[in-house]
């Protein structure tokens, strides 16, 4: 089988630009969290023996995923855990609940990649088109 | 591509002419071939942007390190009235008080050249670099806090260098107003283990030789000596300081749509300065800023400990001194003169270098007459300049000047570019011995991807907004 990553970088000159896709908009944000964990790190690596409940409000799309995307970078910065897998298992304009599951990030098992240290509004976009759901936002690494 | 027609004033000076919402010009500092590039980048319409913001005074500027930012450009200066102009986390950045300090030796080159491999592992291992990096200190909540109300003066009193440090840092390495009840207990946790840390990106430790005197009066007085030995630090207020921007960005874009401003970018998300919200910030920003301080005052401290334990000196014998230290991420409130007037203005500086002339009150004594110290520190492995402030920043871009090269080529294009060469060889071929915590940083921070330092610094001072002071080259080089 021939995995397509759902997402790719684009060029910013001093960050890193995101393009994500997905087939309904629960998997885009769900595709979203998961790129920015295989940026970070190797996930081939990273196990899922927890769950972590992700929770957020938003004001709008754009909005949304800012929001959800600052929560989940947060599982890494904040809390030195890592993603393997998330669901999501509500959303709309206004908020979105999902299920994140992997582990408590261990220097003996887990490489860091890169670091990615924010996630930024600038020209942040959602959309809807024929094929699905597109996504594109800037990280600060 | 930028759309935007932009008119050459004179030699150094574009200008953004100012049309539909902005308030002002915008004003780029460049030279012909530098602006060459950034026309490239949408960072004029970034500087346009930046005019639109309410209480924005004389001109949206950028210096010719300018370059795509998110928000604000990076390189960007823009000054807001006290009454009625605004305050934006995206006009200070991410890394709050991200700067640099330069420490000067006792060393001449030809003492160190013999050991520089050990000196090299010796820092790797002494001084925590990297993503993620955690330092040998675990601060409780309270000693944390305490550290961003005092900021470098923290340090000095646990022992981390002396008192005499203090003058040599911009606000002696303090900034006032710093209340940790205004910074989340998300941004303390993320705090309380990295002061003392590197971090990764563009963050680096390096040890440099003085090449070249520009000026011999201004470089006695600074205490920098052709052909010895030289350290700079440019590292930042690491996870604390971008989870207070993070949370006042996401505070400030609700707040921005109570208020009904209508903004190009939410990223320029702001709040008027003497609000409740815009003071807050504020409050929370000097705490990052105090954190900063203390990090780099810590890694100073514990990079004079691995100079001496490798090359078994006495911290007597190897005289290591601060020259200075800036901050070029941030937002001040200062006194400047407008169409004759003197007005109280917060300077945001993202990117950009505070460059006060001398005599200005804000500088303590010994740099009272050179002007204020500015640090610029070149793309990796090249070396760094020290200049002074003048009179003419003060004039025409509110005591303010480049900081860096800038990055001229996106990370991802870097790595591309540097696909099947050793950057490290290359470097060590220059004459630089380099380490890193991470591989990928190496190809990403080449110096290609960098604008050529001597041409940013020689818009600068040919354009007046400092003077060059000195050169410096890089011989050992650690990144996160």
């Amino acid at each position: 089988m021939i995995i397509v990553k759902p997402y790719h970088t684009f060029d910013h000159t001093a960050d890193l630009g995101l393009v994500i896709i997905g087939p309904s908009e629960a998997s885009l944000f769900a595709n979203a969290a998961l790129a920015v964990f295989d940026i970070i790190t190797d996930l081939a690596r990273v196990e899922t023996r927890e769950t972590r409940r992700v929770s957020v409000e938003g004001d709008g799309r754009e909005d949304l995923l800012v929001n959800f995307l600052r929560e989940v970078l947060y599982l890494y910065n904040g809390e030195r855990w890592l993603l393997k897998e998330l669901r999501v298992l509500r959303i709309s304009e206004k908020g979105l609940e999902a299920e994140a599951r992997g582990e408590p990030f261990d220097v003996q098992k887990h490489e860091i990649c890169k670091e990615i240290k924010a996630v930024t509004y600038h020209q942040a976009q959602v959309r809807q088109t024929p094929a699905g759901w597109t996504a594109r936002v800037i990280f600060d690494v | 591509m930028s759309d935007f027609k932009l008119r050459r004033i004179d030699e150094y000076r574009w200008e953004v002419p100012r049309e539909g919402a902005m308030r002002v010009p915008g004003i780029i500092y460049s030279s012909g071939r530098l602006m060459k590039a950034m026309g490239q980048d949408e960072s004029p319409k970034q500087v346009a942007n930046v005019a639109q913001l309410p209480g924005i005074v004389k001109c949206s500027l950028a210096m010719p390190d300018m370059h795509w930012g998110y928000g604000f450009p990076i390189g960007g200066v823009a000054a807001f009235d006290m009454n009625g102009g605004i305050v934006s986390p995206g006009g200070v950045g991410y890394d709050i008080n991200c700067g640099c300090r330069l420490m000067m030796t006792n060393l001449g080159q030809e003492e160190i050249r013999p050991h520089l491999a050990k000196v090299v592992n010796t820092l790797f291992q002494h001084v925590p670099s990297g993503v993620g990096s955690k330092g040998a200190l675990k601060l409780p909540r309270n000693e944390e806090k305490r550290v961003l109300v005092e900021g470098a003066r923290w340090a000095v009193k646990n022992g981390y260098g002396s008192q005499g440090d203090l003058e040599s840092m911009e606000d002696g390495g303090c900034l006032p107003g710093a209340d940790p009840e205004a910074v989340s207990e998300r941004a303390l946790e993320r705090g309380k283990d990295q002061v003392g840390t590197l971090g990764s990106g563009n963050h680096f430790l390096e040890v440099e030789v003085v090449e070249k005197i520009f000026d011999r009066d201004v470089a006695a007085v600074l205490g920098i000596e052709e052909g010895q030995v030289a350290v700079m630090i440019h590292s930042g207020s690491r996870g604390l300081g971008h989870q207070v921007c993070d949370d006042y960005l996401a505070k400030l874009v609700k707040h921005v749509d109570k208020l009904g401003l209508n903004l190009p970018d939410r990223q320029l998300a702001c709040a008027y300065i003497q609000s409740p919200e815009g003071q807050q910030y504020l409050s929370a920003m000097a705490c990052a800023a105090n954190y900063a301080w203390t990090n780099r005052q810590m890694l100073m401290h514990w990079t004079g400990e691995a100079l001496e334990r490798a090359l078994g000196m006495s911290p007597r014998a190897l005289g290591m001194r601060l020259v200075y230290d800036v901050c070029h991420n941030i937002a001040k409130i200062e006194e400047h003169v407008v169409d004759g007037k003197k007005m109280l203005l917060c300077v945001h500086r993202k990117g950009a270098t505070r460059a006060f002339p001398p005599g200005h009150p804000a500088l303590p004594d010994k740099y009272r007459k050179t002007g204020q110290p500015v640090l610029i520190p070149g793309d990796m492995g090249t070396g760094s300049y020290v200049l002074v402030g003048t009179q003419k920043a003060m004039e025409e871009t509110f005591g303010s000047t480049c900081h860096g090269a800038g990055r001229v080529m996106s990370r991802a294009a870097a790595m591309k570019a540097s696909r099947g060469r050793s950057i490290s060889r290359e470097m060590e071929d220059r004459g630089v011995l380099v380490m890193a915590a991470a591989k990928g940083t190496l190809a990403e921070e080449m110096p290609e991807a960098y604008k050529d330092i001597d041409e940013v610094v020689n818009v600068v001072h040919g354009a007046g907004l400092s003077r060059k002071v000195a050169k410096l080259r890089a011989i050992a080089c650690i990144k996160g």
